[in-house]
């Protein structure tokens, strides 16, 4: 192989790329590839129609040989799209791929400076200073790094039963961690799916079960990951699992214990019904969690509260699986890959107050009417007021916490299909009339038109405008008793005053509370609105930032259950490309430090905030770990005694490139 | 602390029990209110719609005064204390328009140098309510009771400008600070939705029918919920309840006599200050401490 050392007299190629129009449109790509010409060490300067083509690669690889180059530089697009093209083509022609140099001239210049002489101008200067520097290049090595084959997934919802079922299936090794005792998330919660209306816990549990009993699963529920160090394929992670007070291992579900409770009725707010039914201190979330083990809740247990308790559990259970001397445990884990599946929460209607929640006990939020309409449900699926009633009025607010510049300004996707949902289950227990108050209907989706149209059909009505206020000020006799919805109804152009009995708010979705957490947990990025960021919108929706990290479902941003399972879908394959390639190739633009030269000041330690350096105590020096460098060079800059070097962005290759640029300025 | 009292054209006129009772209740409370020397009028809501920087100079120039003062015994912030809901809002809406848009605060500046006054955003508007929750609280509230109100039921009215849109110190549209109060006195606070809707403001001087009809829904709404008194810390807001209940009946039917007092009136009451002190006989529906202290149960003559 035809290699230059850095002390080669440079003989660069120069290649400036048409664009088809975009750039040569702007940009007089003849007169730059003129110029070129006559730079200092370039031997040969074409311009060519499309360089990231195959005829045009193929002129790289051509000249390399023909003209001996050791040096390649092209003008084009952004490094982001084409950067891996030319190095390739650059190591096809038989050089190391960093002899390389890419200018962006298209998004730089062409696309955003529509002054042809202007732009041109500005071609010059970045295409010298790119000459300049590429003399000052090194050959690199990228580095191989065996990946683990093993995957952590956070969040059992849907989303993340999904992507361990798939992952599973294809022969590795999952461990599925989720904060809550049970699996399930809020789908679990759901009595129907919409547009098809099939019943979610007749689709749900099938694949819960199935993590459950796979050979290749880990479950760990009532568990929270606490720490992650390491790196793409070798990450190491700690997972904190919470006591159960109740062996796993041992409980078979029999729910004797639960019978037995001192407590003979139940009395605490069941956190899966969202309050509106009572649970005892023991107790397993819903009939088909799992695991199928109950818990004992520490708050409310008198013996873990007093220590004074009879225990009638202990003894009612005849396998011994409660214990009391259950204590917290730490587990660590080793992975390759990570998928952060941690869902949403709903918003807090009691943060809009002129709807009236909290305030007028019939005021409900969605997810609460989804447990009423549940057969498994408080009510055993019957739609009833607080106090027993069957609502003849039903009202249904859409946009709870969405699309308001007061609280959360997206649009949460799910509402106006849910809210249709909710309407048809409400209207079919009832048989009540339903008033859907609603900005716009966004029912983008395969069949969700025809929902929409369906229920317009079973004569739900429906009023455009968003509701002022929700009171119970009634100003006749028809409406004494009611909740009185007042609302512009925009369509016709009046104030409405609508009596309900039953008042619904489809609250949006949001990030989780802790979102900036499990962020800096897992070193990835939100949105401004507080959702996981994803690589790119469109083309990386499930890569993070943070390679060998991926994001599946509504942590990303509000979606429905098919949007999510086609997500934990991807998220899953993502991860597979990664442990079937068995190794991570690491970019070599990373910092090094040279040893000589560092007086162990330390100072870099704590600005890296991919925790990558370390200090030798036995040598008194600073250390990288280049797997973990991500070459953000914020070491190098801060360095009091310039012993830090960073690939690729050497102060020689720096220096270079600024006197290329300013070459026309300052007559250098 | 002391704070500084600025009155307004109301409390001096159809407003004059607010004065006598707010500064009894104050002075009861160990906190003096010291009246502004030398204010002037804070334009209310008419003169921002002719000329807006001429008005806010004007309010300003009481903002300025204030801010000359000082905190008046050396250290804490400068409290401006504004009960008439319109001086509040004005006062309120000029410090935060200055504050936020400097060639504006500058211009301002410039017309009150030429009275030796400038305003550098120093002084605080304050809300007798906010003072009160906030700064003295409920608790001193509570050990100043001498005569409790058991079993009066009473609606608070807060009208539009209180909370709305500048005020910081409660919600804007489930507001409590006087329900917490009058709970304090040891009466009932009502519960009911209407406590920010629109009493009429001035539609009763230029349309009335209109102005009529939203203080009757008021009232109504009030009766239905078996409230005793209104009370309101406004005095528009007291005028258009209280003053036109005869015209009410006149001109809609639907005859209503409802007590509409102050509540810094009821705190007098409950406090054991004498009435005359407190400008009970000003009221238009009579309504004595007899009444207050027998759970309203003569209230209604």
């Amino acid at each position: 192989m035809f290699d230059a050392s850095a002390h080669d007299a440079p003989r660069v190629g120069f290649y400036i790329c048409h664009c088809g129009s975009n750039i040569a449109g702007t940009v007089d790509v003849e007169s730059v590839a003129e110029f070129a010409a006559t730079l200092p060490g370039v031997v040969v300067s074409r311009h060519y129609k499309y360089m990231c083509s195959d005829p045009g690669q193929e002129l790289i690889q051509q000249d390399i040989r023909e003209h001996q180059l050791n040096r390649i530089v092209v003008a084009s697009c952004s490094p982001l799209l084409h950067e891996h093209t030319f190095r390739h083509a650059t190591a096809q022609g038989g050089l190391n791929p960093y002899y390389f140099q890419m200018v962006n001239i298209r998004e730089n210049v062409s696309w955003v400076n529509p002054d042809p002489t202007a732009a041109t101008l500005k071609t010059k200067d970045l295409v010298r200073a790119a000459i300049r520097r590429v003399a000052h290049h090194r050959s690199l090595e990228r580095k191989r790094v065996p990946i683990n084959p093993n995957v952590l997934i956070v969040g059992g919802g849907i989303a993340g039963i999904h992507a361990a079922l798939t992952l599973a299936n294809a022969g590795k090794k999952v461990t599925l961690v989720e904060r809550e005792p049970t699996i399930g998330g809020h789908m679990a919660m759901f009595d129907k799916t919409f547009p098809t209306l099939d019943c979610a816990a007749c689709i749900l549990t099938p694949k819960m079960s199935a993590v459950k009993t796979h050979p290749n699963i880990t479950l760990w529920t009532y568990s929270e990951v606490s720490q992650v160090d390491g790196f793409v394929g070798n990450y190491k992670v700690r997972v904190t699992r919470k006591p159960r007070y109740v062996k796993e291992e041992l409980c078979v579900g029999c729910m004797e214990c639960v019978t037995s409770c001192l407590y003979k009725d139940a009395r605490f707010p069941d956190e899966f019904n969202q309050g509106l039914s009572k649970r005892k201190p023991i107790y397993i979330p819903f009939p088909q969690a799992t695991p199928q083990v109950v818990l004992v809740d520490p708050d409310t247990c008198i013996q873990l509260k007093s220590g004074k308790c009879k225990k009638s559990c202990v003894e009612a259970c005849e396998r011994d699986a409660i214990d009391f001397t259950q204590t917290e445990e730490i587990k660590e884990l080793e992975v390759g890959t990570i998928i952060l599946a941690t869902g949403f929460q709903v918003f807090d209607a009691a943060r809009s107050p002129f709807y009236g929640y909290g305030v007028y006990p019939n005021v409900y939020s969605a997810l609460e009417i989804e447990r009423l309409v549940n057969a498994s449900g408080p009510t055993g699926g019957e739609v009833l007021l607080r106090d027993g009633r069957t609502p003849k009025k039903v009202g249904i607010v859409h946009c709870v916490g969405s699309r308001d510049e007061k609280t959360n300004r997206w649009c949460s996707r799910v509402c106006c299909m849910y809210s249709l949902k909710l309407a048809h289950l409400v209207k079919e227990h009832t048989g009540a009339e339903i008033y859907n108050f609603y900005i716009d209907m966004r029912t983008p989706g395969k069949s969700y038109e025809e929902f929409y149209d369906k229920l317009l059909k079973e004569g739900v009505h429906f009023i455009r405008g968003r509701v002022a206020e929700v009171t119970d000020w009634a100003r006749s006799p028809e409406e004494e008793g009611k909740l009185i919805v007042r609302v512009e109804d925009t369509l016709i152009g009046v104030v409405r005053r609508i009596p309900v009995d039953m008042l619904i708010l489809s609250v949006g979705l949001e990030p989780r509370a802790d979102a900036q957490q499990i962020r800096r947990l897992f070193n990835i990025s939100c949105s401004t609105e507080g959702f996981f960021l994803e690589r790119h919108p469109k083309l990386a929706p499930v890569n993070t930032f943070t390679e060998g990290i991926y994001i599946a479902g509504a942590c990303q941003g509000p979606r429905d259950i098919p949007d999510t399972v086609a997500q934990a879908g991807a998220a899953a394959a993502e991860a597979l490309t990664l442990i079937d390639t068995g190794y991570v190739e690491m970019e070599p633009n990373t910092a090094f430090i040279q040893e000589a030269e560092c007086s162990g000041c330390k100072s870099c330690i704590p600005l890296c905030p991919y925790k990558a350096i370390s200090f030798l105590e036995d040598k008194k020096k600073a250390s990288i770990n280049e797997a973990l460098c991500k070459g953000c060079g914020t070491c190098v800059a801060a360095c009091p005694s310039g012993s830090i070097v960073q690939n690729l962005f050497e102060d020689e290759q720096i220096f270079s490139e600024i006197d290329g640029l300013l070459a026309d300025v300052a007559g250098v | 602390m002391n704070y500084w009292y600025f009155p307004g054209c109301s409390l001096k006129s159809t407003g004059r029990a607010y004065e006598e009772s707010l500064l009894a209740v104050f002075r009861a409370l160990d906190l003096p209110l010291q009246e502004l020397d030398d204010w002037n009028c804070c334009g209310a809501t008419s003169y921002m719609s002719v000329n807006e920087v001429q008005a806010f100079t004007l309010a300003a120039r009481n903002l300025g005064l204030a801010e000359k003062l000082g905190s008046g015994n050396g250290h804490g912030p400068t409290d401006l204390v504004a009960p008439c809901s319109a001086c509040y809002l004005v006062l309120s809406k000029t410090q935060r328009y200055l504050g936020e848009h400097a060639d504006l605060a500058q211009q301002v500046n410039a017309g009150l140098r030429a009275v030796g006054l400038t305003f550098e955003n120093r002084v605080r508007v304050r809300h007798p309510l906010d003072v009160l929750v906030n700064d003295i609280g409920l608790e001193r509230v509570k050990k100043q009771v001498k005569q409790p109100l058991t079993g009066l039921k009473v609606a608070s009215y807060y009208g539009c400008q209180i909370v709305r849109p500048f005020a910081t110190f409660d919600s804007p549209w489930a507001p409590t600070t006087m329900d917490r109060l009058v709970e304090a006195l040891g009466a009932k606070a009502v519960k009911w939705p209407l406590k920010t809707r629109c009493c009429g403001g001035t539609l009763i001087g230029t349309v009335p029918e209109v102005g009529l009809r939203l203080s009757q829904i008021l009232l109504q709404e009030a009766q239905r919920r078996e409230a005793d008194v209104v009370v309101t810390v406004c005095p528009l807001c007291q005028y258009n309840l209280e003053c036109n209940q005869a015209e009410m009946g006149r001109r809609l039917g639907e005859p209503i006599r409802l007590p509409v007092a102050y509540l810094t009136q009821l705190m007098g009451l409950a406090f054991g200050l004498p009435e005359r002190d407190l400008g009970m006989q000003r009221l238009f529906v009579p309504f004595r401490r007899a009444a207050a202290q027998e759970g309203g149960r003569a209230a209604h003559v």
